[in-house]
C-alpha cells in the first residue's frame, strides 16, 4: 500500500514541478518567474522527502533542509534585488 | 510495520502530493500574478509540511529513535512561506508603480 | 528573579523544542546542550531587540495557534477549490484593513497568518497610516472580509501581547 502511494506521489509532484516549468519559462513578468522558481524549490523539497521514505534513509533530510534555507534565501535575496535595483532616483 | 500507521503514512503523503500539486496548478492557471500568489504560499506549503510529517510518522515507527527533525522543516516552511509571498508581492506592486511612474516621466519630458 | 535568569521564555522554549527536533531528541547530552542554547541565546541576542513584545497570555497563545492550524486546513481547501473552479467565478481585490494595533512585531505577525489562512496574502504594512494591505483570492464582500480579519485575528494577537 505504501510503495502504491509512494508512486502516486511522485507522479503528482512531478507533474506539479512540470506545471512550474511551464510557468517559469511562459512569465510573463519577472516576478512571476521568481514565483515559479520558488514553488519549484518546494516541490523539489517534497520530492527529496518523498525519495528518504522510499529508500527509508534519513540521509535525504539534509539535502531537504538545505534546499528549504538556500531557496527562501534566494527568494528573498531576488526580491530584494527587485525592490532595491529598480529605484528610479 | 503497524498497519494502520503505514494507512497514515500513505494517506499524508497522497494528501500531500495533491495539495502540492494543486497549488502548481493555481500558479499555471489563474489569470495574473497576485491571484497566483496563493496557490503555491498556502496549498504546496501545506502539501510539504504533510509530506514531513509522513516522513516524521514513518521513520519514527521503523528506527529505534525518535524522528522529529522533518518537524522543523516543516515549521520552518511554514514561516517562511508567507515572508517570501510579502516580498514578492511588494516586489511586484514596485515594479507596477515604478513603470507607471516612468510613464509619468516620459510625458513629462 | 525568574525574569532575570529568562528573559524571554517564548524564545527559549522555542530554542530548546527546535534544537530538540533537529537533533532528533537523541540522548541526553544533546538535549542539555540545547538547554544551555536555551539559556545563553536570549541574553546574547537580547540587544537586537530592545523593546520586544513579551507574551502576556501563554494559554491564549496556544489557542489561537491551535486555531490557526484548523484555520490553515480550511484554507487549503477553500483555495484548491477555487484553483480547480471555473476562473471567471472570483472576485480577486486588493483590500486596505485599518489596523488598531501599534507594534511592528505584533503587525508582522497578522500579516504572516493573514497570508497563511483564508484566501488572502498579506501585502504591505503601511506603519503611518497602520493599514494593512491585503490581497484576496475570492472577496465578493470585503467588509465581511475586513470584520473577519480584525475579529478572528487581530484581537487575539492584540489580548497576546498586550498591545
Amino acid at each position: 500500500m505504501l510503495n502504491i502511494a509512494i508512486e502516486i506521489g511522485f507522479v503528482l509532484i512531478g507533474l506539479a514541478m512540470l506545471l512550474n516549468l511551464w510557468r517559469l519559462l511562459q512569465g510573463p513578468d519577472i516576478t512571476d518567474r521568481i514565483l515559479a522558481l520558488d514553488t519549484l524549490n518546494i516541490n523539489a523539497i517534497a520530492l527529496l522527502v518523498l525519495y528518504g521514505i522510499r529508500e527509508a534513509s534519513s540521509a535525504y533530510f539534509e539535502g531537504a533542509l538545505i534546499l528549504a534555507a538556500m531557496g527562501f534565501v534566494a527568494t528573498i535575496a531576488l526580491c530584494k534585488y527587485l525592490l532595491r535595483g529598480d529605484i528610479i532616483e | 510495520m503497524n498497519p494502520a500507521i503505514e494507512f497514515l503514512v500513505a494517506v499524508l503523503i497522497l494528501l500531500g502530493a495533491l495539495f502540492a500539486l494543486l497549488g502548481s496548478v493555481g500558479l499555471a492557471r489563474l489569470p495574473d500574478f497576485f491571484t497566483r500568489l496563493h496557490g503555491p504560499t498556502k496549498a504546496t506549503t501545506l502539501g510539504v509540511g504533510a509530506m514531513a510529517l509522513a516522513s516524521a510518522i514513518y521513520f519514527t515507527a521503523t528506527q529505534p529513535d525518535f524522528s522529529l527533525h522533518e518537524i522543523a522543516v516543516m515549521i520552518f516552511l511554514f514561516i517562511t512561506a508567507p515572508v517570501s509571498a510579502h516580498l514578492l508581492a511588494k516586489a511586484a506592486l514596485h515594479r507596477h508603480s515604478a513603470e507607471h511612474g516612468r510613464d509619468v516621466n516620459d510625458t513629462n519630458e | 528573579m525568574m525574569r532575570r535568569l529568562l528573559p524571554r521564555p517564548a524564545l527559549s522554549i522555542s530554542l530548546f523544542l527546535l534544537w530538540a527536533a533537529l537533533s532528533n531528541a537523541a540522548s541526553f547530552a544533546s538535549l542539555l546542550l540545547g538547554a544551555l542554547l536555551a539559556l545563553l541565546l536570549p541574553f546574547i541576542v537580547s540587544p537586537f531587540w530592545p523593546d520586544a513584545l513579551h507574551i502576556q497570555r501563554p494559554a491564549l497563545a496556544l489557542r489561537f495557534a491551535a486555531r490557526i492550524g484548523w484555520d490553515i486546513l480550511l484554507a487549503n481547501w477553500a483555495v484548491a477549490r477555487r484553483v480547480v473552479g471555473p476562473v471567471a467565478a472570483l472576485h480577486p481585490a486588493f483590500i486596505e484593513v485599518p489596523l488598531d494595533l501599534r507594534d511592528p512585531f505584533a503587525a508582522t505577525v497578522l500579516g504572516s497568518v493573514v497570508s497563511l489562512t483564508p484566501g488572502t496574502v498579506s501585502i504591505d504594512v503601511d506603519r503611518e497610516r497602520w493599514v494593512l494591505q491585503v490581497h484576496a483570492l475570492d472577496a465578493p464582500d470585503p467588509q465581511a472580509l475586513i470584520r473577519e480579519i480584525k475579529q478572528r485575528y487581530e484581537t487575539p494577537i492584540r489580548e497576546i501581547f498586550a498591545c
